[in-house]
């Protein structure tokens, strides 16, 4: 006899696990780049312009996954490339889930003015069309890392604060917020002490969600050069010089390309499973 | 002086209609009173006025909410709640949804103590543990590690009113405290806070909107209806000689067990035409 509940219970920790196998190795590999990349992801050689993958005919021993058309090895840029992307998703998402989380739980708790304040502020913020907003950003500022970094939590805080600032005015409904304000906790501490464990594991799947959307801004923002100095990999970048000669080398497009998805899609399961294995109400 | 002494509250949404109308209560120590009327009679919202958790759409016009002596509503909103918190507590009405699901039962009902009133934990587990024992939950230590969606509606009301009476307050509002629950737990719930109740000497503020609950459970009683108190007796007389005719109908619209064939007698329309036109009468009187 098969229990249904602990078949969806492996199904979980699968994706929990596998996210988590994923997003390690990205991670390891980015942090010791130049030890783990077998060339130099900037060296070019012409002569070994557009070698194909190892296991097309006419691959050369040591580029694992071909070069482009300068001849610089497509796996070690990838590798370097991800440097950026994870720094982008860590930073941005932290920085933006921080940010946006704050605002919504103080707007959904507090009401009165405060929420007044943030939700039109919410209001006015998404009338801009975001592409647009962050071109503009980034031509004021300048490209490079920073840059990316602010214009994607400009952009993307009020994801954050409208969702979590409906699940706090639900949470602030429910009867033991009022059993601890009648035992005599104060508006912030019955904030963080009742509200906010509950919110959370709305807030870990939206930072996770939007870690991978941050190495979507960024990859977007590379492809058309606005992201950081051209000569530094990015995947972005690698996929918009691969659509060029994606006739010729269709590795250069592709292995970016696949690198991008899983890692975009690894984050999105990590918070999915994250939340099912820690949420005490779904457990 | 009444352990609570409510005196011609009235409670309006902001800029809105009235939702009390000048209602005076008293409770004295150790005393029981119910509170019964129709759904939006304003029976709750007196609770909620007492424990300073009014919802933030509505307002108090006058009146004074004395409570172990001093006026609430005088003091500011900080010294308030200390005070509220030092002598009252809450029995809320859904057990589902009054306990947190993030935190396990132990620390929901030891922080409080140890946070607000600087009880040490060791002191604060050994209370809750005896208080869990005292509501007849079986193994309580091991309810004191368990999340409250592990534990039936009846068990979590039973943590709920153990909770109430950890810090041995001198009041405590039950807000319907049986309503959410199934008719055969209702009476077990019901012996139970009457039982704690006698016990702990506390004063208890009885939310219902039934009135063999308040035969089972009141000593004095206050019938509401649109915000306005009609009638204010004991128990004892109020189910053998009722004064106001809108509680002799009440009284009539209680289902009689002993004779089910019977059927219902609802209020006739007469006796809510004579309470509307009290109430109408009421404010015509305020604004002159």
């Amino acid at each position: 006899m098969v229990d249904g509940r602990s078949l969806t219970r492996r199904r979980a920790g699968a994706r929990l696990w596998l996210s988590l196998t994923w997003l390690g190795l990205l991670c390891l590999a980015a942090l010791f780049a130049p030890w783990v990349a077998p060339k130099d992801p900037l060296a070019q050689d012409l002569f070994l312009g557009r070698l194909p993958p190892f296991w097309v005919t006419g691959a050369e021993p040591g580029y694992y996954l071909g070069t482009d058309s300068l001849g610089r090895d497509v796996l070690s840029r990838i590798i370097h490339g991800g440097r950026v992307a994870l720094m982008v998703a860590l930073i941005a998402g932290v920085a933006t889930c921080l940010l946006g989380a704050t605002l919504g739980l103080l707007a959904g708790f507090l009401r009165g003015w405060v929420d007044m304040l943030v939700s039109r502020f919410i209001d006015i913020w998404m009338a801009f069309p975001p592409v647009l907003f962050s071109i503009l950003l980034i031509a004021v500022m300048g490209p490079g890392l920073w840059s990316i970094i602010l214009a994607i939590v400009v952009i993307d805080w009020t994801r954050f604060a409208r969702v979590i600032r409906a699940e706090a005015m639900a949470q602030g409904a429910m009867d033991y917020v009022a059993s601890a304000r009648v035992a005599g906790r104060g508006r912030l501490g019955t904030m963080v002490r009742e509200i906010l464990p509950n919110v959370l594991p709305t807030v870990v799947v939206l930072l996770t969600l939007e870690m991978g959307i941050a190495v979507i801004v960024e990859a977007i923002l590379s492809f058309v050069n606005l992201s950081i100095s051209t000569d530094d990999p990015t995947w972005g970048g690698m996929i918009a010089e691969g659509r060029t000669s994606i006739h010729q080398a269709w590795w250069v497009l592709v292995f970016p390309l696949i690198t991008l998805f899983l890692t975009v899609l690894a984050f999105s399961q990590l918070g999915e499973g994250l939340k099912d294995r820690f949420d005490p109400v779904l457990r | 002086m009444s352990f609570l002494d409510i005196r011609g509250l009235s409670v309006r949404l902001k800029k809105g209609p009235a939702l009390l109308r000048r209602v005076s209560l008293q409770v004295q120590a150790a005393e029981v009173r119910g509170l019964v009327g129709e759904s939006g009679a304003g029976k709750s919202m007196i609770g909620k006025a007492v424990l300073g958790i009014l919802p933030p759409s509505v307002e108090v016009s006058e009146g004074e909410i004395f409570l172990d002596g001093v006026d609430l509503l005088r003091m500011a909103p900080s010294e308030r709640r200390r005070k509220i918190g030092a002598v009252a507590a809450l029995i809320p009405q859904d057990p589902l949804t009054a306990l947190n699901p993030s935190h396990r039962i132990g620390p929901q009902i030891t922080d409080r103590l140890v946070d607000i009133l600087g009880w040490t934990r060791a002191r604060a587990e050994a209370r809750a543990l005896e208080l869990l024992a005292e509501v007849q939950i079986p193994d309580p230590a091991r309810v004191m590690r368990s999340y409250p969606h592990e534990l039936s509606g009846g068990m979590r009301q039973r943590i709920l009113i153990a909770s109430a009476f950890a810090a041995e307050p001198k009041l405590i509002v039950a807000d319907e405290p049986t309503t959410a629950l199934d008719v055969t737990v209702q009476k077990q719930i019901l012996r139970l806070i009457a039982g704690m109740q006698a016990r702990h000497g506390t004063a208890l503020l009885f939310v219902t909107h039934d009135l063999g609950v308040v035969s089972k459970v009141c000593q004095k009683l206050s019938v509401l209806y649109s915000g306005l108190v009609v009638e204010d007796t004991s128990v004892a007389e109020f189910f053998t000689a009722p004064r106001h005719p809108y509680s002799a109908a009440l009284l009539a619209a209680t289902p009689k067990y002993t004779d089910p064939l019977a059927g219902l007698n609802p209020v006739p329309d007469a006796v809510i035409d004579a309470v509307r036109a009290e109430v109408a009468a009421f404010d015509r009187m305020r604004h002159g």
